[in-house]
């Protein structure tokens, strides 16, 4: 949120001193804070960041993972024209990576935004709704992808019987068939971003500020008028985190699609894909780091979006 | 606002008069949209309870969509015992309290330093965490599944001698993925703590590790009970690192074993919906008992300070 610290502006005389602190740390500082700072970097550059980078280096090579590493060839882009010319479930991937964050964007975003603005008018009995909206958050994707199988079902699921297309003749196979099942597991997708997504909204509207509505309602605006030019204005910090949590869940989207079918027949996505040619009999690592880079490239831009803002307010405290 | 003549303040009255209508009708909508919203929302959740409470032949012979006749915890018990549960969720346990517990320790050390001193490095520093944590999983796991076929450990940590397929593989790749966040919001905790307190304690010639340890870390306690929380429910949850990273069937953490069970009570829907709730029963703990904290925790991670 806007910085709740009380904007320490650091003024010349105050850096000077700081920095001379710094100098007369005593060596045993130094040791103990090279190492406080250091195992952990290490372990991220390490785990994280070499791995990151690996990939896009691997992405040029051609290696099955076997012989060690001087087994590795360079082979140019052809794991990028390979995967866009003539592997089958990449296009269809990418489409419905990006119809994800359609419907995350446009659907699943707004609704937990909604909920959050109508349950901050502290209603009675608001604690009670809020709770439980929130509960799929709790749970785990894979237990969602099982809790839902139990709604889709052909033959037994609540929906087909509640809607009377559970006999063999009417069957609507809502996860088999590639053309619904896609919807069907969004709105599971959906079913647990939108209550997250609220949490977070909400917590951003209980630090508003009241007499900036009251404000507002004395110059006669409505609530409508209230919420979009003064309270969502205000929110912008708040609203970036939303945007890049949005897009950051809608590209890392795997355990739902994969606990359902494996991420087969209308449910690929490059999160599959990528896991796909890499654990199994045949490693295909090189191929399977391009695709790897092509969520890289999606995702570097929400993460560098949400790192601007953060500099940016880090530079005004 | 004093020199309103009697005709603008009726007009006023009566503003206010349908503004409150208004509200009122505000209000009930307001409730139905929510009553409705929560029905929908929890009717899976109802559904799956259900469903694990009747017996198969019952919902067999009538069908799920039925009247109860009997309700029974029988599935409950079958699924614990025949998919041996208890040995899943100690792998959970044995991969989750580590990584919870190195992750928070990692990052308050990392943060006591951004947020405690002023050294060039402390802004890359911040975006090398941070960063880190937002990066897909499956953009790191090419590479990382070649490291941990590569990376020899001693027996007594991994009874193959690899990180690939141990505990501490998953305990190690948790840890890090989730430091970053940590970092994050401590570091900005750390910031709102008036500085007032350091310099009292250097004066007092404490060191560094006092001034962490017995000065920053005990006024950190919300921040950190919060992030425990949530790390343990995210942890907990976790799928795809289990998934890619163990290949033997019973090391599996109980999320990502869902898949067996899947399999194994595939043509027996209500012992399938009893064994998934029972996967959901720490996070329901957590969701009863320390939700103000899972909250808080997502608050401190999406707002500053």
């Amino acid at each position: 949120m806007v910085s709740a610290n009380p904007a320490v502006v650091p003024s010349p005389v105050a850096r000077k001193r700081r920095r001379r602190r710094v100098r007369t740390l005593s060596a045993r500082d130094k040791v103990v804070l090279s190492f406080m700072v250091g195992i952990p970097l290490l372990g991220v550059l390490f785990f994280i960041w070499f791995p990151a980078v690996a990939t896009v280096l691997l992405s040029f090579t051609k290696w099955n993972g076997i012989g060690g590493l001087s087994a590795i060839h360079s082979d140019g882009v052809q794991n990028y024209v390979q995967a866009a010319t003539n592997y089958p479930p990449f296009w269809p991937a990418v489409r419905h990576n990006v119809l994800w964050l359609v419907v995350f964007l446009v659907l699943a975003t707004p609704l937990g935004m909604l909920f959050a603005v109508v349950l901050d008018r502290n209603l009675r009995g608001s604690r009670v709704y809020q709770s439980l909206l929130f509960l799929p958050v709790m749970l785990s994707l894979a237990l969602i992808g099982i809790i839902w199988e139990l709604i889709y079902s052909p033959n037994y699921g609540l929906l087909n019987n509640v809607i009377g297309r559970s006999g063999q003749h009417n069957l609507i196979d809502w996860l088999g068939n590639p053309n619904l099942n896609l919807w069907a597991v969004l709105v599971e997708a959906c079913w647990r971003q939108a209550p997250y997504v609220m949490v977070l909204y909400l917590a951003g509207l209980k630090a508003v500020d009241p007499s900036l509505r009251e404000a507002a309602l004395v110059d006669g605006a409505n609530a409508w008028q209230t919420f979009w030019r003064v309270v969502f204005p205000v929110l912008r910090p708040i609203n970036v985190v939303i945007l890049v949590i949005t897009v950051i869940e809608s590209l890392r989207a795997f355990d739902l699609v994969y606990i359902t079918n494996g991420g087969n027949n209308g449910l690929e996505l490059l999160s599959v894909l990528i896991t796909r040619n890499i654990v199994g009999q045949v490693s295909r690592i090189g191929f399977g780091s391009a695709l790897g880079v092509v969520l890289l490239v999606i995702s570097l831009v929400p993460i560098v979006t949400f790192l601007v803002m953060q500099l940016r307010q880090e530079k005004r405290t | 606002m004093t020199a309103a003549t009697p005709v603008i303040d009726r007009a006023a009255s009566q503003a206010v008069a349908t503004r409150a209508q208004k509200v009122s009708a505000g209000r009930v909508g307001a409730h139905a949209f929510l009553a409705i919203a929560t029905l929908l929302w929890i009717t899976p959740i109802v559904w799956a309870i259900y469903t694990s409470l009747r017996p198969y032949n019952e919902t067999s012979k009538y069908g799920y969509l039925s009247w109860p006749r009997h309700l029974t915890f029988k599935n409950f018990t079958t699924a614990w015992t025949q998919a041996d549960m208890i040995h899943y969720f100690w792998n959970s346990v044995m991969i989750t309290v580590p990584a919870v517990i190195l992750a928070l320790g990692f990052a308050s050390c990392v943060a006591f330093v951004v947020a405690r001193f002023n050294f060039w490095f402390n802004v890359p520093l911040l975006i090398i965490f941070t960063a880190g944590n937002l990066l897909p999983q499956q953009v790191v796991i090419t590479p990382l599944y070649r490291i941990y076929l590569t990376i020899h450990v001693p027996h007594a940590i991994s009874s193959n001698g690899l990180l690939y397929d141990s505990y501490a593989g998953l305990v190690v790749i948790n840890t890090a993925f989730q430091v970053g966040f940590c970092v994050f919001v401590l570091s900005n905790y750390m910031k709102t703590i008036p500085h007032e307190i350091k310099e009292a304690a250097l004066i007092d010639g404490a060191s560094v590790w006092t001034q962490f340890w017995k000065l920053t870390l005990p006024l950190c306690r919300p921040a950190l009970a919060a992030l425990a929380t949530l790390l343990t429910t995210w942890i907990y949850n976790d799928f795809f690192w289990a998934i890619a990273l163990i290949s033997t069937g019973n090391k599996r953490p109980i999320t990502s074993a869902l898949a067996n069970l899947q399999g194994q009570f595939f043509v027996n829907q209500n012992l399938l919906a009893a064994g998934a709730l029972i996967t959901a029963v720490p996070t329901l703990l957590v969701y009863v008992i320390l939700q103000r904290q899972f909250i808080a925790g997502l608050s401190l991670g999406s707002s500053k300070g």
